[in-house]
């Protein structure tokens, strides 16, 4: 059983793996990404990503479309004219008109092309026509937010050649099938780095484990269902604190960074720091069965048994909102990185959408005629990937709302995760199988399946490496998944190599970039939209807020006044006489509006009157 | 003028006077004199007069002056239009400095830093009187003054020459540099070896394509081979002179020794005594003189032999022909007089000789024949094999356009590729083609895409499902393209009541077709058979009492009923007509007190039958977001494009987060702004600079710049 495995990955620095082979294993063949390397086609997938291009190949390519372009017009003839257009243009560019006396003159005048695929990447919305000439201030504004958008698209273009690096993934020989090679198989293929990224963790004695890593991806939170609650940092194996909270424990999860944990215990939210030192017990939290952490928001969202989806600001540690979804019990949630949206399953067969700001479900999707068992959200906001009690597991697109496949797992997926590069990992019972691309061919096996030790309670990949970490019932298994993880990580964003003082900055910068709660929304561009509300629904939208109508006139309230002046009668009168002054101002204003207009149209006519008393000589035939 | 007669008069009475009575007779003259003019003078006088009389008459005052505030006022209005006047030349500055992207205070800053050779260079000018001599004669010369490496003629054929024919020529030159290295290298070669008998034979070659050479020419340029006949008439006149062919040399006295016994020597011998005869022997006719002296060979001939060599480039196609072949090449060598030796061309005689000398001559070119053989194939044992194989390729192309060859190179590397992915790809495919029936469909259940619905589903998919996935998984994914007229039929007539009744059938909603996954390991849980059908029981006893679908689309129904605008009832009973217990409003008053309301706009899940989107308006985020257009916008879509690309560090490059937040108006620390001067205004008049604008590189960048200069040049005609 000769296995190809194809790791296309190339890292400029040293993170998690690079498979390298052992001179020994003979059976393996490497194939190492190469920049013009041919890749090979694959059995699962039909879409061929194209080898990651090079700065000189971008001008080549340009050359090419060049050429096309000609052949598509007549001749082939046409090459060198064109060519000369083209240098003419970019002398044109450069600022031929100057010339350099000092050092050589350009043998490539002007900026190097940006290639149109790149420059199409970046793009940021459409152009608009320019405003006519005489509203010169307008025209020079929008002329000046176009050129400076252009730039920035160019820019990044041109920058982009930084980050060539493609996944690769692990490829079967004739008649062998990826999914039937054994985790051992691969950990002794690979490097003793890579390799040492498959583990297992027998804790046997505290029952399933949930588990959570880290943004950066270095820390594994790991929480057993009696109680057993410990962090690491995994790729040391370097334990940071383990203690037992004698409760049951639902769900574990980082927070903003490897500093702070939350735990939901059986009765309330904890929030532990990395020693294990209790910091909060969150009492307005009860029952949480799942959290999800939102980390641009600073916000811990909780799905409770009773009901309650909750957030918590997690920087001033307060409530944001809690909503009662009136859905029962909430065990399965999930969040929308794209535009931070919780999404939780119930158990009717819907998936509901949540924000924080409204107070009933965003959208109400029937995915599944059983309950449903477990919810994953793509990276880019655009998969969603649903399992349910009837042993399906679906795929929806969540921009249009349209389900793109449905599949039939014999067993059903109790548990789902999508990794960061769009693979998913389906446990079913104690298997965790891994899928490739299952929005776009439909997939009839897994790319990968493994057997834990017990039945799987809690999957999880991890980001910015090749593993998917499995907690079961028997302790936590770490799974070495060739193409996972994001090989380019932004550093100012989830660097897995900072410095303890790097973290300490780029808490403060996170902290100073929080987004507020009140911008979660479907679309996560509205705020650069124009709001187009009419002045009654601001108004409304202000009463709303504020609980009552500031515009709203006073009541009048007659005064109290001694010595009988407070009769009924008297109060009732002084009443009528502010109702009256009320309705003659109202009155005098409407005359006084009427007045105006009938004055403006009195003049109006007295003008046209003047205008036809210059009566001409022809006037006189006009009947 | 009349002052003036009356003061003449007076001193002709003084003179009068003062003369007497002796002068009476000048005071006659005077008087005559005086009577002389008088007919002259009384047009004056009644002008004058006419004039006093005027003077007399006019009697009317002068006007009062103006009073203070009137002069003031106009004063304060030719000041004014002075002043606007000379303020209003400012106008265009103060444009300019508006519509600027970015001010520079204080104003006429030099930029800081060091300058270019060009700047400092274009503000010099030639003062001393040798300078401005130096610089003329350049100018005559049209020398470069400021360029110092071309000029413009050689600019001018610089930018003549494309880059192809560069190219081309380079090529060329390349592959005529190549050539003389190579015939160095043979000549060098050649002139090394010591065997006499390869060289007496390549003479004997060589003579004779010569004289083959000679007879065309007879043919062709007669006054050519009357040259050559002079040449060897000059050979023939040394050579009697000399002693050669004489069997006086070393060589002929061995071979006189042998003579005796060997045949073969003795015919050498009489031959070199015949050429010597030959030799010797003037004849008139040129026809007869076809044997040629070697010296004079030497000297006409180049000690090389055309030959392909075998060092190749295999990028310049101009290296890739054989030398005999190129054209150029060729001519070249003909003008040289050197012959291609070939053996094939060495077997064919075409001279007019004896049969007996005919016969000789082939056996003795057999022998040439051998020897070059030998000689060749002993080179070529020195040149590596694959060398050979390339020459063998370029062979075939050679002579072509560099552009065809370089396609022909792409398209064999595209062969190549093609080969090796040929290689490649049966490992790749084949695991594609194993696993079955299944999977061999999958392309064409992908084009089937997302809008395969089905429609008729059996009321109990659930257990339907379940009992399928055990016999045979695969029934469900086999049938796409039979079930497909199905479906379809059954659509549309699905349409046909949806419109009938506008009400969304629970039958459609969850409807997508599951593919069934082949797992490679069964899940220890649910492995054994009855387990399963345990379980299903199990599943049908769970969900018999909730219908999923059904509850869902209550709900649906729920919201859109509560998102309806409720119509407004203003009925009032008993207004107008009997009221009482029992008695309902008119029909007619009904309906005209009731208010209806628009419809609402469509639902946005309206064409989405298991999804519920809320319509509530989410007005959090109305408080950030921008309510008022800003001021030269008139659109929000204007507005919204201006904004569409982030400014930040985090989306955006260094760069250009710096060009594009550059402020407005960048001041000097420390240094005084003073207000902008008059000669500011003149300057600007005359160049129109103003700041340095913050070139934004882009393709509108320098048509935004033509177009402003026009504008200014326009302002400056007006003003």
């Amino acid at each position: 059983m000769p296995t190809a495995i194809k790791p296309h990955r190339r890292r400029s620095q040293p993170v998690g793996m690079t498979y390298q082979f052992l001179p020994e294993v003979k059976k393996y063949t490497t194939k190492m990404a190469a920049s013009g390397e041919t890749m090979l086609k694959k059995p699962h997938v039909g879409k061929k990503r194209k080898p990651p291009t090079r700065y000189w190949e971008g001008t080549e390519e340009n050359g090419k479309n060049d050429g096309k372009k000609q052949k598509e017009g007549d001749n082939n003839k046409q090459t060198p004219q064109q060519n000369k257009k083209r240098t003419k243009e970019g002398g044109k560019r450069g600022g031929a008109g100057e010339k350099i006396l000092s050092g050589k003159s350009d043998p490539f005048p002007g900026s190097a092309p940006v290639p149109e695929e790149k420059l199409k990447k970046f793009k940021r919305g459409e152009k608009g026509e320019l405003p006519p000439r005489p509203q010169y201030k307008l025209r020079d504004v929008v002329v000046r937010s176009e050129a400076a958008s252009d730039l920035a698209q160019k820019q990044n273009a041109r920058y982009d050649l930084m980050l060539p690096e493609d996944a690769g993934f692990l490829e079967g020989d004739e008649d062998e099938d990826t999914c039937t090679i054994s985790q051992d198989d691969i950990a002794d293929a690979v490097d003793i780095t890579a390799g040492a990224k498959y583990f297992n963790l027998t804790l046997s004695q505290f029952g399933p484990y949930r588990l959570d890593y880290s943004k950066t991806g270095r820390h594994l939170l790991l929480g057993g269902r009696r109680g057993h609650v410990t962090c690491l940092d995994w790729q040391s194996k370097q334990l940071m604190c383990e203690m037992n909270v004698m409760e049951t424990v639902n769900d574990v999860k980082w927070l903003h960074s490897e500093a702070l944990f939350a735990v939901a215990q059986k009765k309330w939210l904890y929030i532990y720091d990395n020693k294990g030192i209790e910091l909060h017990c969150i009492r307005k939290f009860n029952d949480v069965l799942r959290m999800q952490f939102l980390p641009y928001h600073f916000l811990l969202a909780t799905a409770s048994a009773t009901g309650f989806l909750q957030y918590l600001d997690v920087s001033v540690g307060k409530e944001v909102v809690a909503i009662c979804t009136k859905a029962g019990r909430l065990d399965v949630m999930a969040h929308n990185p794209h535009n931070a949206i919780i999404h939780l399953g119930h158990s009717n067969g819907t998936v509901t959408l949540w924000t924080p700001n409204q107070r009933e479900p965003l959208v109400k999707m029937l995915c599944h005629q059983g309950g449903v068992r477990s919810v994953a959200v793509d990276k880019t906001g655009t998969y969603m990937v649903t399992s349910g009690m009837d042993k399906k597991l679906k795929v929806y697109d969540i921009r249009s709302y349209r389900p793109l496949q449905s599949y039939f797992l014999p067993a059903g997926a109790s548990c789902l995760s999508l990794s960061q590069r769009g693979l998913l990992s389906a446990a079913t019972g104690d298997i965790v199988q891994v899928y490739r691309d299952v929005w776009g061919t439909p997939v009839t096996k897994p790319y990968m399946a493994h057997r834990a030790k017990g039945s799987v309670w809690g999957v999880h990949f991890c980001p910015f490496e090749d593993v998917l970490g499995v907690g079961h019932g028997e302790g936590f298994t770490s799974m070495v998944v060739p193409g996972a993880g994001e090989p380019n990580f932004d550093g100012l964003d989830a660097n897995p190599y900072r410095s303890a003082k790097q973290r300490q900055e780029w808490e403060v910068k996170a902290l100073l970039e929080k987004i507020q709660p009140e911008l979660i929304g479907l679309d996560p561009s509205q705020l650069s939209q124009v709001d187009h509300s009419t002045w009654e629904q601001r108004h409304e939208d202000r009463v709303q807020a504020l609980g009552f109508d500031p515009l709203a006139k006073e009541k009048f309230t007659p005064r109290l006044k001694t010595k009988g002046r407070s009769s009924s009668g008297k109060v009732e009168k002084r009443k009528k006489q502010v109702a009256h002054e009320d309705q003659r101002d109202v009155i005098r204003q409407t005359v006084e509006d009427r007045m105006k207009i009938d004055k403006e149209r009195k003049e109006k006519e007295k003008k046209e009157a003047a205008a036809a008393g210059q009566k001409s000589a022809l006037d006189r035939f006009r009947k | 003028m009349c002052v003036k007669w009356t003061t003449v008069v007076p001193c002709c009475v003084f003179c009068l006077i003062q003369g007497g009575s002796d002068d009476e007779r000048k005071h006659c003259k005077l008087l005559e004199a005086i009577k002389h003019c008088a007919p002259m003078t009384p047009s004056a006088l009644i002008k004058t007069k006419k004039q006093l009389k005027n003077l007399q008459h006019n009697q009317s005052t002068l006007e009062t002056p103006l009073t203070r505030k009137e002069t003031e006022r106009i004063q304060r209005e030719v000041a004014f239009e002075k002043t606007s006047k000379e303020v209003s030349r400012w106008q265009s500055v103060v444009l300019q400095n508006q519509k600027a992207e970015q001010l520079v205070f204080p104003l006429n800053q030099e930029p800081s830093g060091p300058k270019r050779i060009e700047q400092v260079v274009a503000g010099w000018k030639a003062q001393t009187p040798l300078e401005q001599e130096i610089f003329s004669l350049l100018r005559m010369n049209k020398q470069p003054l400021h360029d110092p490496v071309l000029t413009p003629t050689e600019e001018a054929s610089l930018r003549a020459m494309s880059l192809e024919e560069a190219k081309i020529r380079r090529a060329e030159l390349q592959k005529a540099r190549v050539l003389q290295s190579y015939y160095e290298a043979k000549a060098k070669r050649e002139r090394k070896i010591k065997s006499k008998k390869y060289h007496r034979v390549q003479k004997k070659v060589m003579r004779k394509e010569y004289l083959k050479q000679f007879d065309e020419m007879v043919k062709t340029d007669p006054a050519a081979a009357l040259e050559e006949l002079k040449k060897m008439e000059l050979s023939r006149m040394k050579e009697r002179m000399s002693l050669k062919h004489q069997n006086s040399g070393k060589w002929a006295k061995s071979k006189a020794i042998m003579a005796k016994y060997d045949d073969g020597a003795r015919k050498a011998m009489q031959k070199q005594l015949e050429v010597n005869k030959d030799l010797t022997l003037k004849l008139v006719i040129p026809a007869d003189e076809d044997e040629e002296d070697e010296e004079e060979s030497a000297e006409t001939l180049p000690d090389f032999v055309n030959d392909a060599e075998h060092i190749l480039d295999q990028v310049n196609p101009w290296m890739r022909g054989k030398l005999s072949t190129d054209p150029m090449v060729q001519e070249e060598s003909n003008r040289l007089d050197p012959p291609v030796v070939r053996p094939r061309e060495l077997g064919t005689p075409g001279e007019g000789r004896d049969d007996q000398e005919e016969d000789e001559e082939q056996m003795e070119e057999t022998e040439e024949e051998a020897l070059l053989r030998g000689f060749e194939e002993r080179r070529k044992l020195q040149i590596s094999d694959d060398n050979e194989e390339a020459v063998e390729i370029s062979d075939d192309e050679e002579a072509v356009e560099i552009s065809d060859d370089e396609a022909g190179l792409s398209k064999f590397t595209s062969l190549f590729h093609g080969l090796v992915n040929n290689h490649m790809e049966p490992p790749a495919d084949q695991p594609k083609a194993g696993p079955g029936v299944g999977q061999g469909e999958s392309p064409a259940l992908l084009e089937e895409g997302l809008v395969r619905v089905r429609t008729l589903e059996d009321v109990e998919l659930l257990s339907q499902d379940v009992s399928a996935s055990d016999p045979a998984p695969l029934t469900t994914t086999q049938t796409p393209g039979t079930e497909e007229t199905d479906t379809q039929s059954a659509t549309q007539q699905a349409d046909k009541k949806r419109k009938r009744k506008k009400m969304i059938d629970p039958n459609e909603v969850l409807t997508k077709e599951a593919k069934v996954i082949k797992m490679p390991l069964a899940p220890t849980a649910v492995e054994d058979v009855e387990g399963k059908e345990e379980q299903r029981v199990i599943i049908k006893e769970a969900f018999a009492g909730d219908d999923v679908i059904s509850d869902f689309l209550k709900d649906k129904r729920k919201q859109e009923e509560a998102g309806r605008p409720k119509v407004i009832d203003l009925t009032l009973p008993g207004w107008g007509e009997w009221g009482g217990l029992g008695l309902q409003p008119s029909r007619s008053k009904r309906k005209r007190f009731r208010v209806k309301v628009a419809p609402p706009p469509p639902r946005q899940d309206q064409k989405l039958p298991n999804i519920i989107i809320s319509e509530k308006r989410d007005s959090s985020i109305a408080a950030h977001q921008v309510c008022q257009l800003p001021f030269p916008f008139e659109n929000p879509t204007q507005f919204e494009r201006t904004i569409r690309s982030p400014v930040g560090r985090t989306w955006n490059t260094q760069n250009t987060v710096q060009k594009i937040t550059a402020p407005k108006v960048v001041t000097q620390l420390g240094a005084i702004i003073e207000p902008i001067a008059r000669e500011y205004l003149i300057k600007d008049n005359r160049q129109a600079v103003t700041g340095p604008s913050i070139n934004l590189e882009s393709d509108q960048g320098p048509q935004k710049k033509r177009r402003s200069q026009q504008k200014k040049k326009h302002k400056r005609k007006k003003n």
